[in-house]
């Protein structure tokens, strides 16, 4: 009873917030409508007990790329009338994706009604253990099981990170404005950034 | 609680209801008691360390002081700024209040006092104060005002550079207690010291990062030395410049329950939470309840809290920035490095 309350109420946030999302006129309106869908589907994904990626949901995708996207969104300058301009030109185009987006679809529940499909036996070993947290088997199959691809992922991003760093920083000489060495700035004493004066009566001080 | 309301005549889907709104009711509304009783307390060591006296007309000893200032704002007009996105400007201070609200559900405050007992306590607790930038973010732009949207500008940055260093010092805490929930956590500390002492910040590999966790908090609730989003020096306040009454009062409440909950995690992932502070039978010392002992921890660390505010001046943003990014980021990951090394040679072995 309170699950199925509870799950329809997600679906339904889920559903209502995605199509909001579409809907909404204001860009900024837009991403918050897809935080909230964010958020509920982590609230359908404790449903169905994978608690652990519920929480990786809310901290990797609220919590941090929804942010980057309202960072970018906020900032942006954009102006409506262009942007409704361009709609009888993208037409063709938006239809296209629609078509395939519906073609896919409908593969997709004619498959489902095909009737389930032959992956083969998993052997013992590969089965979770009901008796640990989700968050133990996951480690335990990533850690294990999938340890290379899992590194070679965590390899790829790496690099990644490393690249826009380097297309990115642009370092300043030394000397330019803006230019810091954060160690001087801490070594900085009082008695060589100021300088007592004792100006007589009547004369300028000599900077 | 379930089981008593049962015991009552009612059907489960009921007593499980009822005792949900229960349980959250004696969390919230004690929470909101000492909120208000810490703004009082803060004033006062602000004080004291300004050689003031602090609020002391309202009340014995200015103890109601709080109380006026909510009844104040209460009465108070809500104005909507013109040129201000009504809706967004509305619910951003209810997203900053029930944000703040949201993560005491896991906190333990004794054995079996908790109320939602889950595995995953910890990262609920990263996942919800990730989602309190929102009050702040949405709060700068509704109100089409330049000084809240710097402010906000600088709040999302500042609070997603300092969560990812809290993330990396919290993994270090979950290796060693080898769980992430919260009352295993506390567990985890009983007699960590020689056998003496609870709590794992007598743990040389952890006490470094006890103290990055206290710089990181007072990053991340925004408290001096780290409070630019309200730097009344260049922003007025912050992105609080438009709000008035209630819409204000609710980001203030929202903001010192933030900060509370930041000293609960200082208690209970490095202090042993309600654990009493030796694990050594002196006097009566386990018969005390352990929620005196978490409100004793919770107490110290918030003067620790208002201590800093009174005595350290205000970073420059890039400072902060660099703070951040370029010493916790690398400290924090060469801990989880050398915690699950000494782990692995202590605990699993190291073919393992």
């Amino acid at each position: 009873m309170i699950q199925t309350l509870a799950f329809y109420l997600f679906a339904f946030l889920v559903l209502a917030s995605g199509v909001f999302t579409i809907l909404a006129r204001n860009p900024v309106h837009s991403v918050l409508w897809l935080i909230l869908a964010f958020f509920n589907a982590a609230g359908l994904m404790i449903l169905v007990g994978a608690e652990f990626i519920a929480a990786l949901l809310v901290i990797v995708y609220v919590g941090a790329v929804a942010v980057l996207f309202l960072f970018v969104v906020m900032m942006l300058d954009i102006d409506f009338a262009e942007l409704r301009a361009g709609f009888v030109k993208n037409f063709p185009l938006g239809i296209a994706i629609a078509l395939v987006l519906l073609a896919e679809l409908i593969l997709g529940i004619g498959a489902y009604r095909a009737g389930a499909l032959e992956l083969g036996v998993p052997d013992g070993s590969a089965a979770p253990l009901m008796d640990r947290s989700n968050l133990e088997n996951l480690g335990t199959v990533l850690y294990g099981k999938y340890l290379f691809l899992f590194e070679a992922a965590g390899i790829i991003l790496l690099v990644a990170m490393v690249g826009a760093i380097a297309l990115t920083h642009r370092g300043r000489p030394e000397g330019a404005r803006g230019h810091q060495d954060i160690g001087k700035q801490v070594r900085r004493r009082p008695g060589e950034a100021t300088e007592m004066k004792k100006p007589e009566i009547g004369k300028g001080v000599e900077l | 609680m379930t089981a008593f309301f049962q015991s009552l005549g009612m059907n489960y889907e009921w007593a499980w209801f009822v005792a949900t709104v229960a349980g959250i009711l004696l969390i919230a509304l004690p929470l909101m008691l000492a909120v208000a009783m810490i703004i009082y307390v803060d004033r006062k060591v602000w004080a004291a360390i300004a050689l003031r006296r602090g609020p002391n007309v309202v009340g014995p000893f200015g103890l109601l002081q709080s109380f006026a200032d909510g009844l104040k704002v209460f009465l108070q007009e809500t104005i909507i700024p013109s040129a201000a996105n009504k809706g967004l400007f509305l619910i951003a201070p209810i997203v900053t209040f029930t944000v703040a609200l949201l993560a005491w559900a896991v906190i333990p405050f004794g054995p079996e006092a908790v109320l939602a007992d889950i595995n995953i306590g910890l990262l609920y607790v990263l996942a919800i104060s990730s989602l309190g930038v929102y009050g702040v973010v949405v709060s700068g732009w509704a109100s089409n005002s330049k000084y809240p949207f710097f402010s906000a500008m600088r709040a999302a940055a500042q609070m997603i550079s300092y969560e990812v260093s809290i993330g990396f010092l919290l993994v270090c805490v979950i290796l060693w207690a080898g769980t992430s929930n919260m009352n295993g956590i506390i567990e985890a500390q009983r007699g960590h010291g020689l056998g003496i002492v609870n709590g794992f910040f007598f743990n040389p590999l952890l006490f470094p990062i006890w103290v990055m966790f206290l710089i990181s908090a007072l990053a991340e609730t925004a408290r001096a030395p780290f409070d630019l989003t309200e730097a009344e020096s260049e922003l007025v306040a912050g992105y609080q410049t438009e709000y008035s009454s209630m819409s204000f009062a609710l980001f203030w409440l929202g903001e010192y329950a933030n900060v509370l909950l930041m000293c609960a995690l200082n208690a209970i992932l490095f202090f042993g939470g309600w654990l009493p502070p030796l694990n050594v039978d002196l006097i009566p010392w386990f018969d005390i309840p352990g929620w005196i002992w978490l409100f004793a921890k919770i107490f110290m660390f918030f003067f620790i809290f208002s201590w800093v505010k009174a005595t350290v001046p205000r970073f420059r943003y890039d400072q902060l920035m660099r703070l951040g990014w370029k010493v916790f980021l690398p400290l924090s990951l060469l801990f989880i490095v050398l915690v699950s090394g000494w782990l692995m040679l202590t605990r699993y072995g190291v073919a393992a």
